[in-house]
């Protein structure tokens, strides 16, 4: 079946968010085209946006490849997703209360109790603690994909520290460097206001006793880290500092920074460093990435950290099959966008089906990310099924299996002109007083022909996203038609 | 609000950018210095290595083998001598990538441009000929970096632990260049002024790029104490080491005036500054110009020290 392509899936010619761009790309010489493109690539590299490839010594600071075409949403696209997601977050973050303190879903009997007991991602060390405000997933970034006109599934939920988000900025400003006469063609929800909001949502869940403006940080694992320039950038946007665990230091039942003059306390720490490294004294005893102590410190609601630690309970992909039960039980309404059918492979008549089906199916490791281990059943040699059944085989507890989507495709810019790749989207949702939406998000495309992979880990790319201002596209397209 | 390790980082940073550039002097000297006809190349690269401070590591990699080829390369491309240009520009850009935050866009990319570039340059052996292009790319790129950091930064107190950095690495450097040749300058020797003299001398001047300056402020003829004057105590030559402890002295008041504080690191750079102001170079040499530069060494040293300790460097 040919896959869902968003510009040109209209049987009459071009769907209606890219009628503009399309006029505008048919008169474009390619070759200019070409060079802008080239020229993107400079902006990257000068700037040093690049992410490393963990075991790939040779390029130990590569550049996500860019694509210059824009993906475009509608207003009226975006307005059904936007409830969706937070419908979502709102339901993760009610589901980690509860999972941390009453379980009342498992009482309940909608979720089994091993899922929770048994899962690496559950930290009992959360078990009644309450964070600022309540909030425990701060930041999200929910992956959706789309089949069809109508049709957008959650591919996953990205409640620990979801990256991504310097690339949805940067994308956006390279493009307005780039063509800012397209951008008065087209009316498109500005995104920059990002940092500013992720601020003020840190800002809003402060420690109670916080009466001044508190002070806020993010802490990196450092410069060797994959999303270091993520984190160097959003400290710089935010106007906060960026510290590592060894300029950190617990002193009188605070965390403090050590500055020039001295220890500073923190109040807000948005933290890029995995649960597992946070506290030697809690967690992995070798970790240098951390604070030695700061898990008594949050305990004692003395800082916040961004996002609390413990949250991968809800987006581990074993408990992702069960996110339209949680939607259902804490918000008393189905689920408005659909999960991807999932198997466990826990589950022995699961394990037989998706064994029986493997070439048609995508088995990914419960709790992997960015790619790896993951089996592509269509895409796969006969030799590659064969070794993944015997893992799965080994432990099946380890993997889900979802069917192959027919993701939707959008153009992008190649040698040979425009060719359509497949696409999924990742927005970015912010959770404090109140939930912060940035319209849009980062869009990662699978750059090799009829690749469905978009890890930039796995050769895929980006491209900036455009979400169209509704009212100045209806007023447009009624002018057309008249 | 600083961290002390962004400190640290902006201070190595700055450091490393001037050492690099340094070196870049430096090879630039001992090039000119082996084509003349009166000297001794061997010897001349010789003495470029131990200026350069590197003599142990170089002894190591090329036992004593001195020529352009041997030299230029472990001071421009080794990656194992931590003094060569290859390796300062990726510390000082491991650094700048470290405190990307306090620094301005303008400021990163032009770090990040020298280490893109010369990444490329220094990544073949470069043959003799070729050498006066590469000096030049690298001065240019050292030229650059200083240029989007003065226009484009806050003169706030990054801006200070930056150019201490600078000035600490500056004048460690100038007083190693002249005492490796402290003893061509010493009167009792080299009274007569002839050519080989002549051409030593002009080296120490080529190794700050002080030989067209010189004349402008002294005479034609190279004299050895108006050599020494203008290395050591002149105010207006940028690389003396008067020039340095007075940027040196101002940088570290203008924290304290923030800090509101005093700390021993400003009385230690005081005291330093005043013996170069207070000294004639007769004095200096009459107590020993050796003596008092390897003495002005282990002290700059003590002052960075102190700087470190007092602002929480790590």
């Amino acid at each position: 079946m040919k896959p869902f392509d968003e510009m040109l899936a209209q049987a009459n010619g071009v769907r209606a968010p890219y009628e503009t761009l399309k006029k505008w790309l048919d008169t474009q010489d390619p070759a200019k085209l070409a060079q802008k493109a080239r020229d993107a690539e400079g902006v990257f590299r000068k700037t040093g946006i690049t992410f490393a490839v963990y075991g790939d010594e040779e390029a130990a600071e590569r550049l996500i490849p860019f694509d210059i075409i824009p993906r475009i949403i509608s207003g009226h696209e975006w307005r059904r997703l936007s409830q969706g997601i937070e419908q979502r977050v709102v339901a993760l973050n009610t589901f980690l209360d509860d999972i941390y303190h009453r379980q009342e879903i498992v009482r309940a009997g909608r979720i089994p109790k091993e899922l929770i007991a048994n899962n690496e991602a559950f930290l009992p060390e959360m078990i009644g603690v309450k964070p600022a405000g309540n909030v425990y997933t701060h930041v999200i970034g929910v992956d959706l994909v789309r089949t069809a006109e109508n049709q957008f599934y959650v591919l996953e939920d990205n409640a620990r520290t979801p990256s991504g988000v310097s690339y949805m900025l940067e994308n956006r400003e390279t493009m307005m460097q780039l063509f800012p006469e397209l951008f008065h063609r087209v009316k498109v929800l500005p995104v920059e206001t990002y940092p500013k909001l992720l601020r003020q949502s840190l800002a809003a869940v402060a420690p109670e006793g916080c009466k001044t403006s508190p002070t806020i940080a993010v802490l990196t694992p450092g410069i060797y880290n994959s999303a270091y320039f993520e984190h160097a950038f959003l400290a710089d946007q935010m106007g906060v500092e960026l510290v590592e665990g060894s300029d950190l230091k617990v002193i009188n039942g605070r965390v403090a920074m050590r500055t020039t003059q001295g220890y500073q306390s923190i109040d807000v720490l948005y933290r890029r460093v995995d649960d597992a490294w946070l506290d030697p004294l809690t967690f992995k005893p070798e970790s240098t990435l951390g604070v030695a102590g700061i898990m008594d410190v949050y305990r004692a609601g003395n800082i916040t950290i961004a996002n609390a630690p413990g949250t991968g309970i809800s987006d581990d992909k074993a408990i992702y099959s069960y996110m339209p039960e949680i939607i259902e039980f804490y918000t008393g309404r189905k689920a408005i966008l659909e999960n991807v059918p999932t198997w466990r492979c826990s589950e022995p008549s699961s394990l037989k089906y998706v064994l029986e089906h493997l070439a048609e199916l995508v088995v990914k490791e419960v709790h992997g990310s960015g790619g790896y281990g993951m089996l592509v059943g269509p895409a796969a040699s006969k030799k590659e099924l064969e070794d993944f059944a015997a893992k799965l085989k080994a432990n099946p507890g380890n993997y889900i299996a979802q069917p192959t989507l027919a993701l939707s495709t959008t153009p992008i810019l190649t040698e040979a002109g425009l060719a359509p790749r497949h696409v999924d989207l990742r927005p970015f949702v912010l959770v404090s007083d109140r939930i912060r939406i940035t319209p849009g998000g980062l869009t990662r495309v699978a750059l090799k022909e009829g690749s469905l992979v978009v890890n930039s880990s796995q050769g895929g790319g980006t491209k900036d996203t455009w979400v169209l201002d509704d009212y100045s596209f209806q007023s447009q397209s009624q002018s057309q038609s008249s | 609000m600083l961290l002390g390790r962004t400190a640290n980082g902006l201070y190595w940073m700055h450091r490393y950018i001037e050492r690099a550039e340094n070196m870049a002097r430096i090879v630039d000297a001992g090039l000119r210095m082996a084509l003349t006809k009166t000297s001794d190349a061997p010897e001349e690269w010789s003495s470029v290595v131990v200026s350069a401070g590197v003599a142990p590591g170089f002894t190591a990699r090329h036992g004593s083998v001195y020529n352009a080829d041997t030299v230029s390369d472990y001071l421009l491309r080794d990656r194992d001598n931590g003094s060569s240009v290859a390796s300062c520009i990726e510390v000082a850009r491991s650094n700048a990538r470290m405190v990307r935050t306090a620094l301005t866009r303008e400021a990163w990319e032009s770090v990040n441009e020298a280490w893109m570039t010369l990444r490329v340059t220094l990544e073949k052996p470069i043959h003799e000929s070729d050498l006066p292009p590469v000096l030049d790319q690298i001065k240019r790129l050292t030229a650059l970096m200083r240029g989007a950091f003065h226009g484009t930064m806050l003169r706030n107190e990054n801006f200070n632990f930056a150019r201490i950095g600078t000035f600490i690495e500056r004048a460690d450097n100038t007083a190693r260049i002249l005492d490796v040749k402290y003893y061509v300058l010493l009167p009792s020797i080299s009274y007569v002024g002839t050519n080989l003299d002549n051409y030593q001398w002009e080296s120490i001047l080529r190794s700050v790029s002080a030989h067209r300056s010189y004349r402008w402020v002294y005479d034609v003829e190279y004299r050895p104490g108006n050599i020494a004057d203008y290395l050591i105590l002149n105010g207006r030559m940028p690389r003396s080491l008067h020039f340095c402890y007075r940027n040196i002295v101002d940088n570290l008041g203008f924290l304290a005036d923030d800090y509101g504080n005093s700390p021993q690191c400003q009385s230690i750079a005081h005291k330093t500054l005043s013996t170069l102001k207070g000294n004639s170079i007769s004095q200096i040499f009459e107590f020993g110009l050796h003596e008092f530069l390897s003495g002005f060494i282990v002290q700059n040293n003590r002052l960075a020290a102190e700087i470190g300790e007092t602002y929480n460097f790590d």
